[in-house]
């Protein structure tokens, strides 16, 4: 639980929202982190310093969308959108609405992704994060609204749109409306490009399912974080389906790639780098401007 | 006569009663002509009233009836002319998408279905109506065809979902329903979609960005199916009876949802009694939405689609502060 330290890295006042991350995070064993991946042990400052990436193995820790914010935006420039939307229970699931307020209280989100607009190395941008701390990050209504309203914006602004998606799949609670989510969020990213605009879908893990299967492939570059979980059904759905071994690295990042799915992949270190590269040589009028 | 599904079973034996009475009678010689004539009473007030009740999860048992009308089945009763066109030009021909052209009324049209087996062997051929990534190839370059000779575009939904297997993801399932939602929303001819049997999660969505979206009366659509989602709700997957009703996945659910644009009456006890007159009931359906859309312009059918999926969701939307600046500022205390 180390990562969640990091939490408070982002703690000023975001536009509007007073969130306390710090709180319940912050307890002695945070001192030290274990890699899940080489077992390695070290301090958890060396792992917040590194990026949430392992300095032995280069395994990329999850991360929040308000860390994502702060290690891609220039400082001080992401202005998040729609924060007034709120979750409601359509199904009326025993429940739903209490896990929302947990998930809200644990993440300082309103719902499982973060949305706005800010400037990368001085382009302006409009991006959505999701955050896979929120109920896994699936896609429910608001999830699906926000990132719809961003795009319409980038859209509007004629701004490119970046996402990074971490997300489980549509939300089941919500049932088909969840499922719709994929076929709004298309419509308004075909808008998006049929003006001639850019859309970068950055992957990171996990992607699966419903998100997998519509904006998250969607990009005009494709990309994906080193080692990222991403596919459509689930390992041991399909294990069951067709009793056979599947390769150690299958739906990996490295195994989309191999299989012709993918742009690239980008570490960590390297992303806001690149990010801002590819959007720079999207400009119109060409890149001698910038 | 096919097989009886629980919940009809009442039904069913009350008719085998009626039919062994009129043996005796005619073969003891006894008048029973009054006691035939109200238990064919009962049976029709009997029939009424479980075909005009039926819970989510007998609904589900007719979408799932192994009898129950394919898209072929639809493409020979409806259209004309069919021609079938294979192949997504990049990989191979996945069976369980058929496409092609044919006429409607005259006009010429597309047609791409899921489309499942009757028998085993041809279920194994069209793998049980779940498409790899080269069927939903296959449907968008069939769209993009009827695109360019301005054919409207018909399409049938009928599948538990696209399939979940090794070689699928190898090729792009994601992507390839990806594209078809995205690509999809940009045709500028009518699209019509409906719902046939089982519309399972974004393997159904692929073939369903549409100008009109229908529901047979007894046909299912949803994000999981009622076994998965109880598997995940309950960890029982027994209890998809509970789930079918939770999750809100018949053509009422949907029509009260406004996510569908209507509902095509099925033939008491579901479209395989009469397979004709389903049909009929869905030709019907078809030439009048058809007839609305032809009259919109590229542009209008574009961003009518857009209109009707952008509207699709359900929150609650909080008071913003304004700002005199114009500025929405979000006051929202989290604690
Ligand atoms: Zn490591």
């Amino acid at each position: 639980m180390a990562i969640r330290s990091l939490l408070s890295i982002n703690k000023k006042k975001q536009k509007g929202v007073i969130v306390d991350r710090n709180k319940e995070n912050s307890f002695p064993a945070d001192l030290m982190t274990k890699c899940p991946e080489c077992k390695k042990i070290y301090l958890s400052k060396e792992l917040e310093n590194n990026l949430k990436v392992c300095t032995n193995c280069d395994y990329h820790y999850k991360m929040t969308a308000w860390e994502r914010v702060s290690i891609l935006l220039d400082e001080g420039t992401f202005e998040s959108f729609d924060e007034n939307l709120r979750t409601s229970n359509p199904l009326k699931f025993p429940s739903y609405l209490e896990k929302i307020e947990i998930d809200s209280l644990k993440t300082g989100l309103n719902e499982a992704v973060l949305t706005g607009m800010g400037s990368i190395k001085g382009a302006q941008v409009v991006i959505a994060i999701m955050d896979s701390h929120f109920r896994m990050g699936s896609m429910g209504s608001v999830v699906g609204e926000k990132i719809t309203r961003a795009i319409e914006k980038a859209t509007e602004y004629e701004l490119p749109f970046i996402i990074f998606t971490a997300s489980g799949g549509a939300r089941m609670q919500e049932g088909v409306i969840s499922l719709m989510q994929m076929a709004k969020t298309s419509v308004a990213l075909k808008r998006h490009s049929d003006h001639g605009l850019l859309f970068v879908s950055i992957m990171t893990h996990p992607t699966t399912g419903g998100v997998s299967a519509s904006f998250a492939s969607l990009g005009d570059l494709n990309i994906a974080e080193p080692q990222a979980l991403i596919g459509f059904a689930g390992r041991r759905v399909i294990e069951q389906t067709v009793r056979e071994k599947l390769p150690d690295d299958f739906q990996t990042a490295e195994f989309l790639l191999a299989h012709g799915q993918l742009d690239a992949i980008f570490h960590r270190k390297e992303m806001r780098d690149k990010l801002a590269t590819i959007v720079k040589l999207h400009q119109k009028g060409g890149v001698s401007n910038v | 006569m096919s097989k009886s599904l629980d919940f009809e079973v009442p039904v069913v034996k009350l008719r085998e009663k009626i039919q062994e009475l009129k043996e005796i009678a005619k073969n003891a010689d006894v008048d029973m002509s009054t006691e035939i004539e109200t238990l064919e009473t009962r049976l029709q007030q009997l029939e009424t009233k479980i075909y005009t009740n039926m819970e989510p999860w007998d609904r589900v048992q007719v979408a799932r009836h192994a009898q129950r009308p394919t898209t072929l089945d639809y493409i020979n009763e409806i259209f004309s002319d069919f021609i079938e066109l294979h192949g997504d030009r990049s990989f191979g021909d996945d069976e369980a998408i058929i496409g092609g052209i044919a006429s409607f009324n005259g006009q010429p049209i597309t047609i791409i279905g899921h489309q499942r087996g009757k028998t085993t062997k041809e279920n194994i051929r069209r793998n049980f109506g779940m498409p790899h990534p080269e069927g939903y190839r296959k449907a968008l370059r069939l769209m993009k065809q009827a695109e360019k000779f301005k054919r409207p575009i018909i399409c049938f939904i009928d599948t538990k979902g696209a399939y979940p297997g090794k070689a699928a993801e190898e090729r792009g399932q994601s992507e390839a329903i990806a594209k078809n939602l995205f690509e999809m929303a940009g045709l500028k001819v009518p699209v019509i979609s409906v719902v046939i049997g089982e519309g399972g999660s974004g393997g159904a969505l692929a073939l369903g960005v549409a100008n009109r979206i229908f529901m047979l009366e007894n046909s299912t659509y949803s994000v999981i199916s009622p076994e998965g989602a109880a598997s995940i709700l309950w960890k029982d997957a027994t209890l998809a009876k509970q789930a079918a009703e939770a999750m809100k996945i018949t053509a009422y659910d949907l029509k009260a949802m406004n996510i569908i644009d209507g509902i095509v009456i099925e033939v008491a006890g579901g479209a395989h009694r009469d397979v004709q007159a389903q049909a009929n009931e869905l030709k019907e359906c078809i030439h009048n939405a058809l007839t609305e859309l032809t009259i919109l312009s590229e542009t209008e059918l574009i961003n009518d689609r857009y209109d009707k999926f952008r509207k699709i969701g359900e929150f609650i939307e909080e008071e913003v502060e304004v700002k005199v600046d114009g500025k929405v500022d979000v006051e929202v205390e989290v604690n």
